[in-house]
């Protein structure tokens, strides 16, 4: 990720010097066993049940306690199938997707963020699977998770996630003829300037504001 | 038939289609009683008294039996998750705070919790707010369940039920009121901790209105548990058993009506719920019973865990601040209720113009710019009324936030339909669909 100036606002004359400022924002790296609390026990599982284990998961980041873990596209459905089904891991509900839409990682823009819980063992994971924009396909998990019908109509209403094997990936909260995916950092948030009091206050998104 | 203009209809390839919106309904049953179709495809909603708010659905019928169930949502979408991108993180309370408008010290709450963690103070939150916390999501979950006992009762004609339900709900409306100067949307949760502290004589009131609850609560117990008619429109009425929400990701009461005690106030606690004194309540019968059962007398429990936080914010060892002591991050001001409504405090303010200088820039570059949370995601899951309310928070390290996402319990629970109706009258529709309680305000975001 990086970040482009001091302040929201482009184009607008800012001589401060801070508009042409480019930081480059670290995310948190691979980390190295141990993992700490339950992860290696849950990366040990799922390594010797899954010979493919080393090519499928990409990296494996702990961070703020909680563990990550990144799965290939084309072999998430296996990765996944494994989690629910190995009595060690017994992840039996997947909380949903989320997006997330990262311009700048060029060839993987477009992240789907899966929670995991174990009643079986009171345990959280997240799988993260990362896909270009350019061919922005991925496996769906409703045959493995039912209940995530409906969260993945909402990725691909949100950020065009296309979710191969959904039984019906149609639009949820936009109308069906909508153009455009909403959350996606190249959709303009929209919005028309207000006048209250003889000044015009602008939309939120064309506002002077702190990055 | 004549032109009728709140019953029209017109051909389609797929058929006739009739709008009905109010009218003879002899009329209409008389005319689609004359063609030779069997099966008849109902849109129920999204303007109907008893789809549970702008909730559309999607009956496919053979008589009085419903063959498939669908839903249509998307009519309350407000983009309240772009919107938060373009806030600080503190601003992002009063978004999130009007998702699920019935729980919004729970979206407040879960919200806090993740932003807490990606900054890394969850231990630093001061044990006050902690309890003030416990103590506001507590009653509003009490306020939650007499709504969901209160629309779900209207659904089925039990009037009596929505008067009470209502009633009550005020009582704890009132208690809002009092503590945070509004009656929902209070934006009082922020990172870092509450607000502000509760006001002067604030134990003593919700002292009352406890005592006042325990004994009003028994009035909506005595009038539905057992009642026979009650029992007739919910018993056996909307079954998923505990194989059907694992995989559909069914939490809350609807899970617990399987006899899973899965709360995660026990399980995975969180605000300290593991110091607190209470039962989770299950039941047995997968049936909206069951789930009404354990409204009923989850509202006791929330009562119990209420008169323990007052105890504790009366005693002298939970004294002390309601923000975190890290002035880069707390809010500055500490609120209070002038005669003109809730502002910042005189103190402050006179503090700010009079005599510091760095008070008053440190005030600004907080207000104006807020903080920076480091780089990252969390995901923090509260037990809302409803189930399982996750806050999916990304990070860049700026000001706002990179992406804000909501798993509410609303949204996941509302893909039951299908399961829990096919097959089933067209009555037990509205029954199981009250039972799952879902807000369209949390389900749309």
């Amino acid at each position: 990720m990086t970040q482009q100036g001091m302040f929201g606002a482009t184009g607008s004359g800012d001589t401060s010097g801070y508009g042409g400022l480019v930081r480059s924002v670290a995310s948190a790296g691979s980390s190295s066993r141990p993992f700490g609390s339950y992860f290696d026990d849950v990366a040990d599982s799922l390594e010797r049940a899954y010979p493919a284990f080393s090519d499928a998961i990409e990296k494996i980041v702990i961070d703020r306690d909680e563990l990550t873990m990144h799965v290939r596209a084309n072999r998430l459905l296996e990765v996944a199938k494994i989690l629910r089904d190995e009595p060690s891991l017994r992840f039996e509900m997947c909380l949903g997707v989320s997006g997330a839409h990262y311009p700048a990682e060029i060839g993987r823009e477009l992240h789907a963020i899966f929670p995991l819980l174990s009643l079986t063992h009171n345990r959280r994971i997240r799988l993260e699977v990362s896909i270009p924009d350019a061919n922005p396909h991925m496996p769906s998990v409703v045959s493995i998770w039912a209940g995530n019908n409906w969260h993945e109509r909402e990725t691909f209403d949100m950020f065009g996630i296309i979710f191969d094997g959904h039984p019906g990936l149609t639009r949820i909260l936009m109308p069906d003829d909508w153009a455009g995916h909403p959350q996606r950092k190249d959709y303009a948030l929209g919005g028309i300037p207000v006048e209250y009091k003889g000044a015009t206050v602008p939309p939120p998104s064309e506002r002077r504001a702190y990055r | 038939m004549t032109f009728d203009p709140y019953a029209s209809s017109r051909e389609t390839t797929e058929g006739t289609i009739y709008s009905v919106t109010g009218g003879d309904w002899d009329d209409i049953v008389t005319e689609i009683g004359s063609t030779k179709e069997e099966h008849v495809v109902v849109n129920m909603g999204p303007q109907h008294p008893s789809t549970h708010g702008v909730l559309r659905l999607i009956l496919e019928l053979e008589g009085e039996t419903v063959n498939e169930a669908r839903c249509g949502i998307g009519y309350l979408h407000t983009g309240i998750e772009k919107n938060a991108e373009y806030r600080s993180w503190t601003q992002g309370v009063t978004f999130v705070t009007r998702m699920d408008y019935l729980t919004p010290f729970f979206n407040e709450t879960a919200y806090c919790l993740a932003v807490e963690k990606l900054l890394g103070i969850t231990d630093q939150v001061p044990a006050r707010a902690s309890v003030i916390r416990v103590m506001m999501m507590e009653l509003n979950r009490i306020s939650s369940h007499l709504v969901a006992l209160a629309t779900g009762g209207m659904e089925l004609g039990a009037l009596s039920a929505m008067i009470f339900g209502f009633r009550e709900r005020e009582l704890v409306l009132d208690v809002f009121e009092l503590v945070t100067g509004l009656r929902m949307n209070s934006a009082y949760v922020r990172p870092g901790g509450v607000a502000q502290d509760i006001p002067v004589g604030a134990t003593d009131k919700i002292r009352e209105t406890v005592s006042q609850l325990r004994t009003n609560l028994k009035d909506t117990e005595k009038l539905l548990v057992g009642n026979s008619i009650w029992l007739a429109r919910t018993d056996g009425v909307g079954y998923l058993d505990l194989a059907g929400c694992t995989a559909l990701g069914i939490t809350g009461p609807i899970l617990r009506s399987t006899g899973l005690p899965w709360d995660l106030r026990k399980t995975q606690p969180y605000c300290g719920y593991e110091t607190y004194d209470f039962d989770v309540v299950t039941a047995e019968s997968c049936d909206a019973y069951g789930r009404f059962l354990i409204r009923i007398y989850e509202m006791g429990q929330s009562l119990r865990i209420v008169e323990q936080c007052v105890e504790r914010l009366d005693s002298p060892d939970y004294q002390g601040p309601v923000m975190v002591e890290d002035k880069k991050i707390g809010w500055p001001a500490q609120l209070s209720l002038g005669a003109d409504g809730l502002g910042n405090s005189l103190d402050h303010i006179r503090e700010i113009m009079g005599t510091s200088m760095e008070s008053l820039i440190h005030h600004f570059k907080l207000v104006t710019e807020g903080f920076r949370v480091p780089a990252g995601q969390a995901y923090v899951a509260v037990e809302s009324p409803r189930g399982e309310l996750g806050a999916q928070l990304i990070s860049d390290g700026g000001t706002k936030p990179y992406r804000v996402h909501f798993r509410d319990p609303s949204f996941n629970n509302l893909q039951a339909t299908a399961a829990m109706c096919e097959g089933s009258q067209i009555a037990d529709v509205i029954a199981a669909v009250a039972s799952i309680d879902p807000v369209m305000g949390g389900v749309d975001r």
